[in-house]
């Protein structure tokens, strides 16, 4: 396992979200963010450096990294398929869905393939009950009407594509640049 | 003849684009509110337009801002919760990628009539696309003046800044949201003080929904007794109901509230696929009561609902045909609440989770006789005795389920097998965790 010494440039972007908020632990879940889409996951180690870097203890970080579920303290696969198994879903097929991909790759839900390709989580309510059913890789937009078709064509463009540690890693709203400071 | 205004512009190209936008009277609002009011009469416009809140709880807008003490020597703060993950629900998603601009207008007019100068965006982790949208259109509004300091020269300054969830339902719950906010687990806070008085460091705090929010630009331009005369008297305006399970036609309609639930399932939604008929059908959400075909005539108005045990709730409409399973859908709801205690209370954090072994029992044809009792026991011995709504939800649909369908429950346990499908189902998966 590779280890996770936050780099100056993170630790700077880290840095500079503390001020958009009034109390520095606000800025907690915005780094983990910063790091996970880094390295994929949030070891120990990055999880001491944040803690450092904003007055917190270790556990206090823990805590939070632990609870939300889009926190992984471990790594997982490059690509992360998160099948949406509620109501909406379920009622259009979601558990075929998951049955074909965990067929498919010979894994169940909640585990990583041997080469590290995929991880497979079968998640709760996405968001998009009108397109059921429907899943999300990593960060990426969502996949709408699955149809068996549709995975297989999926997973075939997945297994060509290079496996780069994280290769489209989300670089949106925690990477404004704005520099402000808010009123205290 | 009721005409859209929330979606009205959602299929104009480019409409998240400021320039688009302002074209379509963008920010007409925002500026006739800084010109024309003061704060106080804003505050007095939205309660007279009688808009309730579009997450889930209904509770009156402008009550809720006037909640804000007039002398407080802290600061105010916005939170507009947009971590829109109630099961059913797809309305704030579809507002905050196609129309942004009419979030934050909404969001700008609020916060000068409850003298906030910070807001903060709690957005869905899952709603990358969404998030990207927004903050661009974030980016505009300062490059333009339409955020920041002395916005449209009115000496107004706002900062709106996104905070991204991390994967947490009760993160809707606003104490949850504002413990979230404030760097620590997503769990909810006793209340009183509610976060009017005490809410984001302590200080008075308004939480509103998105869809709330983007009615905010249209009230003050057309005025409270123009938002009050649509729909339903005592909860009016247009409102996205979210439609999808088994309908020909799923999506986002904006309609009036008080609209009957036949009508918009039947007739907007065209009915259930491939002619089948309709079983059930959730009103808002899945904390919300499911009702059987026979009731389907009820108002989807927040007083009508919950007279008849249910609530208009996020107006997430979900429809179950013949042939869908009531037993599996309950125990898909169930999954879904347990996974998502926060583990805070007793009640919502053991008792779902045996709830949950006895309906996964059911489901696979192990029931036993004296099962579906055990569940009327639990639901009482949970029910009212959670720290907050999450439990109760849970038990809600559960009574739902069971108080409508009690012999699907029955056959489940007497003969060992599904009457719709003969293969058992393992919903109970899990995420890749730790």
């Amino acid at each position: 396992m590779a280890t996770q010494k936050l780099t100056i440039s993170l630790k700077a972007q880290i840095n500079a979200i503390i001020p958009r908020y009034v109390e520095p632990r606000s800025a907690v879940m915005p780094a983990l963010h910063l790091i996970q889409d880094e390295f994929g996951y949030i070891s120990r180690e990055a999880m001491e450096e944040v803690a450092t870097i904003l007055g917190l203890t270790p556990v206090q970080v823990y805590e939070i990294a632990s609870f939300y579920h889009q926190f992984h303290t471990k790594p997982i696969g490059c690509h992360h398929l998160q099948v949406c198994i509620n109501v909406s879903c379920m009622l259009l097929g979601a558990e075929n869905i998951v049955s074909q991909l965990e067929q498919s790759l010979n894994i169940e839900s909640g585990q990583t393939t041997a080469d590290g390709r995929f991880t497979l989580s079968a998640v709760q309510c996405l968001g998009s009950c009108d397109t059921a059913p429907v899943m999300q890789i990593n960060n990426q937009a969502y996949c709408e009407h699955l149809t068996g078709q549709r995975v297989e064509e999926i997973l075939q463009r997945l297994r060509e594509a290079p496996m780069g540690h994280r290769p489209e890693a989300f670089a949106g709203a925690q990477k404004d640049q704005r520099e402000f400071t808010v009123a205290k | 003849m009721f005409e859209q205004t929330l979606l009205k512009n959602i299929n104009t190209e480019n409409y998240h684009q400021l320039e688009v936008y302002r074209t379509g009277g963008g920010y007409a609002g925002l500026r006739k509110a800084l010109n024309e009011y003061q704060p106080d009469q804003l505050i007095q416009l939205v309660k007279d337009s009688q808009l309730r809140g579009r997450g889930g709880a209904g509770f009156s807008t402008g009550v809720k801002w006037s909640f804000i003490p007039k002398d407080s020597v802290l600061p105010t703060y916005l939170c507009c919760n947009a971590d829109e993950s109630e099961p059913g629900t797809f309305k704030d998603r579809l507002l905050i990628e196609k129309d942004p601009h009419g979030l934050i207008e909404g969001i700008a007019i609020s916060c000068y009539a409850i003298g906030a100068k910070i807001a903060y965006i709690y957005i869905r982790f899952e709603f990358i696309y969404g998030t990207r949208i927004l903050q661009q259109a974030i980016d505009e509004c300062y490059a333009q003046g339409l955020l920041g300091k002395n916005i449209l020269g009115s000496g107004f300054d706002l900062e709106v800044i996104i905070h991204r969830g991390a994967g947490a339902y009760i993160c809707g719950e606003e104490t949850a949201l504002l413990e979230s906010l404030e760097g620590y687990r997503g769990q909810p806070r006793l209340k009183p003080p509610f976060p009017a008085i005490s809410g984001l460091y302590a200080s008075p705090t308004i939480i509103n929904n998105v869809e709330t929010l983007a009615c905010i630009p249209h009230i003050v331009l057309r005025g409270a007794q123009w938002f009050s005369d649509i729909g339903s008297p005592k909860g009016p305006g247009p409102r996205l109901y979210c439609l999808s399970g088994m309908i020909n036609k799923p999506g986002v309609y904006e309609l009036p509230t008080g609209i009957p639930l036949r009508e918009l399932v039947e007739e907007h939604g065209g009915g259930a696929p491939n002619g089948k008929k309709i079983k059930a059908v959730i009103p808002g959400g899945v904390s919300a009561p499911m009702f059987a075909e026979k009731d389907l005539d009820i108002a989807m108005d927040f007083d009508a609902l919950a007279a008849a045990g249910s609530m208009f709730g996020s107006a997430g409409v979900i429809v179950m045909d013949e042939d869908s399973c009531i037993v599996k859908v309950t125990l898909s709801m169930l999954e879904f609440f347990h996974i998502e205690s926060c583990g805070k209370c007793t009640p919502c954090r053991e008792g779902l989770g045996w709830v949950l072994k006895l309906l996964r029992r059911i489901e696979a044809g192990a029931g036993k006789h004296g099962d579906a009792q055990e569940l009327d026991r639990l639901g009482e011995a949970i029910f009212g005795n959670c720290f907050c709504a999450l439990g109760d939800g849970a038990i809600m649909a559960l009574r739902g389920a069971l108080g409508n369908f009690r012999d699907e429950f029955d056959y489940h346990i007497a003969k060992g097998h599904c009457p719709f499908k003969t293969e058992s189902i393992v919903l109970h998966r899990t995420r890749a965790t730790g």
